[in-house]
Parts: C-alpha cells; sequence; structure tokens
C-alpha cells in the first residue's frame, strides 16, 4: 500500500478585488468587510484535491486540511475550502493576531502547522503563490524557513512520486526544474490548474465536516510576538492614492493612428 | 555611519540599471558594501567601485546557484555579519524578494517589499492595493532588509571611487540540507528589448491581437518599449508568461503604457495603473480600460497599431 499524505492548505479570506479596497484605523490595516477566499489559493487547494486523488483520495486514508488565521469571518475562507473538497478546516483566531505582518504571520501559522503535526507531520505545505491583498509573497518563504523545510516555490507543475517532488518553476531569464523530498513547503501560481467549483454535492457534505478553532494559547504563541506590537514592520501612514480618471477618448475615423502619434509628441513621449 | 549592505545574484558582464540604482540608494543611506553571488567580472568590479561599493563580499560555496533559495539567504545573513550591515537592499524580483523573506527570519529583521524610495532614515515608501495606497513603512528592528522596485531613483556614480577589497564568506555546510535542488535549467532566449520591469515604456497586447503580435511588436520596436501581455494572451500561448502583466504576472510603472486589445480586468489593471501615462486601443468603447486611460481610441488594433508605426518612423526620417 502507498504511503498517505497528509496536506495542510493555506486558506486566506482576504477583500473581494471587484470592490474598492481600504486601509481603516490606526494600523492602516486592510478593511476585510467585503472578502471572500483568496482567488489564488483555490490554486493550491485544487493541487491538494489532485494530489490525494491520486492516491485513492480520503478514502484511502489520504486528508487536506484548510488552515486558516483571521478574524472571525475568515472561517468562511475554510467553509469554503471544505465545500470545494478539503477533509476538514482549521481556524487559528485571536484578537492578538490583528495587524501582523509577514513575519508574525509566519510564526502563528508555523506554530499552528507543528501543532496540527504533532501526532503525523504534514507531508506537504500548500499555499497560493501570493495574498491577493498583501500580494508580499513573503509568507511561504519565511514559513519554509521557520519550520526548516525545503521550499518550491512559484511552482507552475507538481508531480509527486513516491516522497520525491518534482516542479516547474517559471523564472524571467530561464524556467527551472526543481526537486524536493517531503516533508516540503509548495507555492503554486495560477498556471498550475484550473480550480474546481463548489457543486452541490460538495456543498452539502461540508456541512458535516468539522472546522476546529485554534487560538494562540493552543498553539503555544505568546501574544506580544504577533499582532502589531508583535511585527517587525510598521505601517506608519497611508495615503490613497486619487483615482485615475478617464481622459480623451476618440473613435477611429481612419487617422487614429495619426492622432495617437500627435498626442505622444504633445506628452513628450516620443 | 550605516553600513548598508546590497545584495546583487549573479551580476554576469555588466550590472545591470537596477543593481546601479541599489547602490545609489545605498550610498544615500549610508556606507555601501555589496554581497555577491556568480562570478566577478573586471567591469563589474570597477563599476561597483564606481558606484562607491567599499567593501565586495563573495561565498565562499560555488554551488548557491544549485539550490532554490534557501543556502542563498544563509550566504546573505553571513554577509550581513561579516558587513556589520543595518540595511540590507535588494532587487524587488520574485526570487530576491523570497531571499529576502528567509533573511529576515534568520536575521529577526523586518522586511518591507515592493519599495519605491528610501528616506534617509530608513522610512520605505510603497504602494499597496494594486496601486490604490501609498504607504510609508518602517522596521522597527536593528536590521532592515528591503527589496526595491526598478525605476526608484536616477543611478549616479560616486563622487569619488573606490577599489573595494574583496572578502570571503563561508556559506555555512548544513545550508543546503533542507532546500530544493535545481535539477534543470531551461535558458530563455533574450528578445534584444528593454526588460519588462524596467522599461520606460510598454505596448501590451491581449485577446484582441487574435494570435499575433506582429502589430504589437512594430509598434514597440518604433518606440524602444517592451512587450507586455495580458493573461488570455499568455495563457492561449501567443507569447511567454514571462510577458504578463497584472496581480499573477508583472507590475509595471513606465511612463508610457499602450494597451492594445485589452479589456482591463481588475487583475490586469493592478499591474499597470501606476504607469505615469496610459494609452489604450479597443474596439470596444465599454471596455473598462477606457475608465483610467489618459488617451483612449475606440478601432481596431490592426489599423490603429501599424498607422501610428509608420507615422513615428516618418517623423522620425
Ligand atoms: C486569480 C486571477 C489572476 C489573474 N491575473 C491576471 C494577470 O496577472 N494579468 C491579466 O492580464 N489577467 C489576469 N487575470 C485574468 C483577467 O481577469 C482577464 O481575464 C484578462 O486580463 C483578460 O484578458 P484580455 O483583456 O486580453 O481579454 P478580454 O477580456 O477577452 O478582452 C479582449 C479585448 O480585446 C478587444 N478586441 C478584440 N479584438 C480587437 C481588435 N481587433 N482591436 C482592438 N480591440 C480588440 C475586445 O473588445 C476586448 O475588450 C487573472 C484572473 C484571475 C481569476
Amino acid at each position: 500500500m502507498e504511503e498517505t499524505l497528509k496536506i495542510i492548505v493555506l486558506v486566506k479570506h482576504v477583500p473581494d478585488a471587484q470592490f474598492d479596497r481600504h486601509l481603516t484605523g490606526a494600523g492602516n490595516t486592510t478593511d476585510r468587510s467585503e472578502s471572500i477566499l483568496s482567488e489564488l489559493d483555490e490554486y493550491a487547494l485544487e493541487a491538494a484535491l489532485q494530489l490525494i486523488e491520486a492516491r485513492g483520495g480520503e478514502a484511502a486514508g489520504n486528508r487536506v486540511i484548510a488552515l486558516s488565521m483571521g478574524p472571525a469571518g475568515a472561517v468562511n475562507a475554510v467553509k469554503k475550502s471544505l465545500q470545494i473538497g478539503a477533509s476538514e478546516g482549521v481556524h487559528l483566531s485571536d484578537d492578538a493576531l490583528a495587524g501582523s505582518d509577514a513575519a508574525a504571520t509566519s510564526l502563528a501559522l508555523a506554530a499552528a502547522i507543528r501543532h496540527l503535526g504533532a501526532d503525523t507531520p504534514a507531508d506537504l505545505i500548500l499555499t497560493g503563490m501570493a495574498s491577493t491583498d498583501g500580494e508580499t509573497s513573503l509568507v511561504p518563504a519565511q514559513l519554509a524557513e521557520r519550520l526548516d523545510l525545503p521550499q518550491v516555490t512559484f511552482a507552475s507543475s507538481l508531480e509527486l512520486d513516491g516522497a520525491t517532488l518534482t516542479a516547474r518553476r517559471d523564472g524571467d531569464a530561464h524556467a527551472d526544474t526543481v526537486e524536493a523530498t517531503l516533508p516540503a513547503l509548495v507555492s503554486v501560481t495560477d498556471q498550475i490548474n484550473d480550480p474546481r467549483y463548489p457543486n452541490f454535492k460538495g456543498i452539502m457534505a461540508a456541512k458535516k465536516k468539522t472546522i476546529t478553532t485554534l487560538s494562540l494559547a493552543d498553539i503555544g504563541v505568546d501574544p506580544a510576538h504577533v499582532g502589531r506590537s508583535g511585527s517587525w514592520t510598521a505601517v506608519e501612514s497611508a495615503e490613497a492614492r486619487p483615482a485615475r480618471t478617464a481622459g480623451t477618448i476618440i473613435t477611429d475615423e481612419g487617422d487614429a493612428g495619426i492622432k495617437l502619434v500627435e498626442f505622444l509628441a504633445a506628452q513628450k513621449l516620443l | 555611519m550605516a553600513k548598508v549592505l546590497v545584495f546583487i545574484d549573479n551580476p554576469g558582464q555588466a550590472l545591470k540599471k537596477a543593481s546601479l540604482e541599489l547602490l545609489t540608494i545605498a550610498r544615500y543611506l549610508g556606507e555601501p558594501a555589496v554581497a555577491l553571488i556568480g562570478e566577478l567580472h573586471d567591469d563589474v568590479a570597477a563599476t561597483l567601485g564606481a558606484y562607491g561599493a567599499q567593501m565586495l563580499y563573495r561565498p565562499s560555496a560555488a554551488d548557491l546557484d544549485d539550490y532554490l533559495v534557501g543556502p542563498k539567504a544563509s550566504y546573505l545573513a553571513a554577509a550581513v555579519h561579516a558587513a556589520d550591515a543595518t540595511v540590507v537592499l535588494t532587487e524587488n524580483s520574485a526570487e530576491a524578494r523570497e531571499i529576502a523573506a528567509r533573511l529576515g527570519i534568520k536575521l529577526g529583521a523586518g522586511v518591507i517589499t515592493d519599495v519605491v524610495a528610501v528616506d534617509a532614515d530608513g522610512t520605505a515608501h510603497k504602494s499597496v492595493l494594486a496601486g490604490s495606497y501609498i504607504t510609508t513603512a518602517k522596521a522597527t528592528t536593528p536590521v532592515a532588509v528591503l527589496t526595491v522596485k526598478a525605476n526608484s531613483i536616477t543611478p549616479e556614480p560616486a563622487v569619488t571611487g573606490t577599489a573595494p577589497a574583496t572578502v570571503t564568506v563561508e556559506v555555512p555546510e548544513t545550508a543546503p540540507a533542507a532546500s530544493a535542488r535545481i535539477t534543470a535549467r531551461n535558458e530563455k532566449a533574450a528578445s534584444g528589448r528593454p526588460e519588462l520591469t524596467e522599461a520606460r515604456i510598454v505596448v501590451a497586447g491581449g485577446r484582441g491581437v487574435d494570435g499575433n503580435f506582429g502589430p504589437v511588436e512594430d509598434l514597440a520596436d518604433a518606440l524602444g518599449a517592451a512587450i507586455g501581455a495580458s493573461r488570455a494572451a499568455t495563457d492561449a500561448g501567443w507569447i511567454g508568461h514571462d510577458a504578463q502583466i497584472g496581480q499573477t504576472g508583472k507590475t509595471v510603472s513606465p511612463q508610457l503604457y499602450i494597451s492594445a486589445g485589452i479589456s482591463g480586468a481588475i487583475q490586469q489593471k493592478a499591474g499597470m495603473q501606476t504607469a505615469t501615462v496610459i494609452v489604450a486601443v479597443n474596439k470596444d468603447a465599454e471596455s473598462p480600460i477606457f475608465e483610467i486611460a489618459d488617451f483612449g481610441i475606440v478601432g481596431d488594433l490592426f489599423t490603429v497599431l501599424p498607422q501610428a508605426t509608420e507615422e513615428i518612423k516618418k517623423r522620425r526620417g
């Protein structure tokens, strides 16, 4: 029999980019009132599901755990992950976490991952390539550093053969094939697959799945090491950029190319 | 005076403009030193001196490129200690940001990405939420790690150049153990056009080019521009993924961005709306790209672009 897989997928509840997004409060943190499961995490979830399905799925003892850190509303990202197909959900939630930067976030997530691995350590930690709000891409690499795991970031393909993971990583100057041995941390790009949508069956099944809520005390993290005060960076000011407004719009009457060049010349852009 | 360490990963035969920008910022913040990976060509060494580098650090190991990020971060941490640096500057590429990320954990240092300007006291300016906010941020730790976007400053050589001494930094032997190994590398052909994130002008094509980037390329070449694309165009395989601009592609802030046959979805705008001037060519007057274009043309890109290219050539004689 093949070994079973335990995969933890990190899922984040982020403001929906289709609406105007705002920074609020003293710490200039992101307003999360209209939030969704970060689209980029759906690719990580899909990758996890494909990996376990190739090994007989949940029936064969494989598990995909969706883990989200965030305020009360973040449980929605976990619920959506369960509807898509994750086996169980974990919500790390604590008031002291508010305003955590990447370093503090990776500290808390690393502790949560260790906690969830107390019995059987996870074979794979999967994440999206970036959150669609912070967009720093720092957390996956910082988690790998904290957990002392090989990192395979920005994977645009992923294969698992026994305990050997092979991925493709598309850079500017070159495309690389990367190999690592499990356990490992992998972040995937939006090139890797086409995420599935939750279907009716999935939505019904999700209702029976467990969501565990964890506090900082549960995972043994000192509240002083996270949140705004435990962060290593501080946002000092934030200014909304004036929204761009439409300029001159013309309809081509056969000479628009020439008008374009005249515009560029007037702007001293030629 | 603060010691500022600039990290340059494989400079090759000549330093990129982005590296010269980092050295210029470093001089402004304190006393610059450079941590380098890869071969050090004479020209590069001379330029580093001309830009005021006081010291050059090189790794004891020659195989750092064989691994993904981890060992490079270990080397850089050792170089920071050797240089006694309080500020580390790197470029803002995906790989440099990841090295910065791991370095931050190793040093207990705050990391700030996407920096566009740095004040003398270390306050970093960056734009967030797809360019809709400008923020200032500061590391609250003894060491700060900043990844700086290209085109943040005009590079200037130092008034008095230096002849920096070279020091070898020991890379911890344990570094490669927990790292992913690069087992194959496919170099991509250089286009001869400017690098996308550094370019002053970008001409981008979307689904509207319908498989034919010719008119986009011709206009780009007439303007000395880089070529960009929407995800629809890269997904269709009409152009390489490295040309993709947007949320999951590159962010560009050129002086001029010409968008052709791109509708202007939010994920596309996320990568280009900080351009100084935006020009859009699109058949559909209702396309959202027109909401942010300084000059919009409702028309067919297959007639508008070639006409503009001809006109530019004519004016240049
Ligand atoms: C998680 C996620 C991440 C994404 N990341 C990115 C990203 O990084 N970058 C990105 O670009 N997209 C991204 N997208 C996709 C994005 O939502 C849009 O689907 C994409 O940008 C559309 O590309 P397009 O404008 O080229 O195509 P379309 O939306 O199909 O628009 C084509 C346009 O071309 C015009 N046109 C057609 N023919 C002509 C002609 N002959 N002359 C002039 N105009 C013509 C049409 O009027 C139309 O407006 C992402 C989506 C998701 C879900």
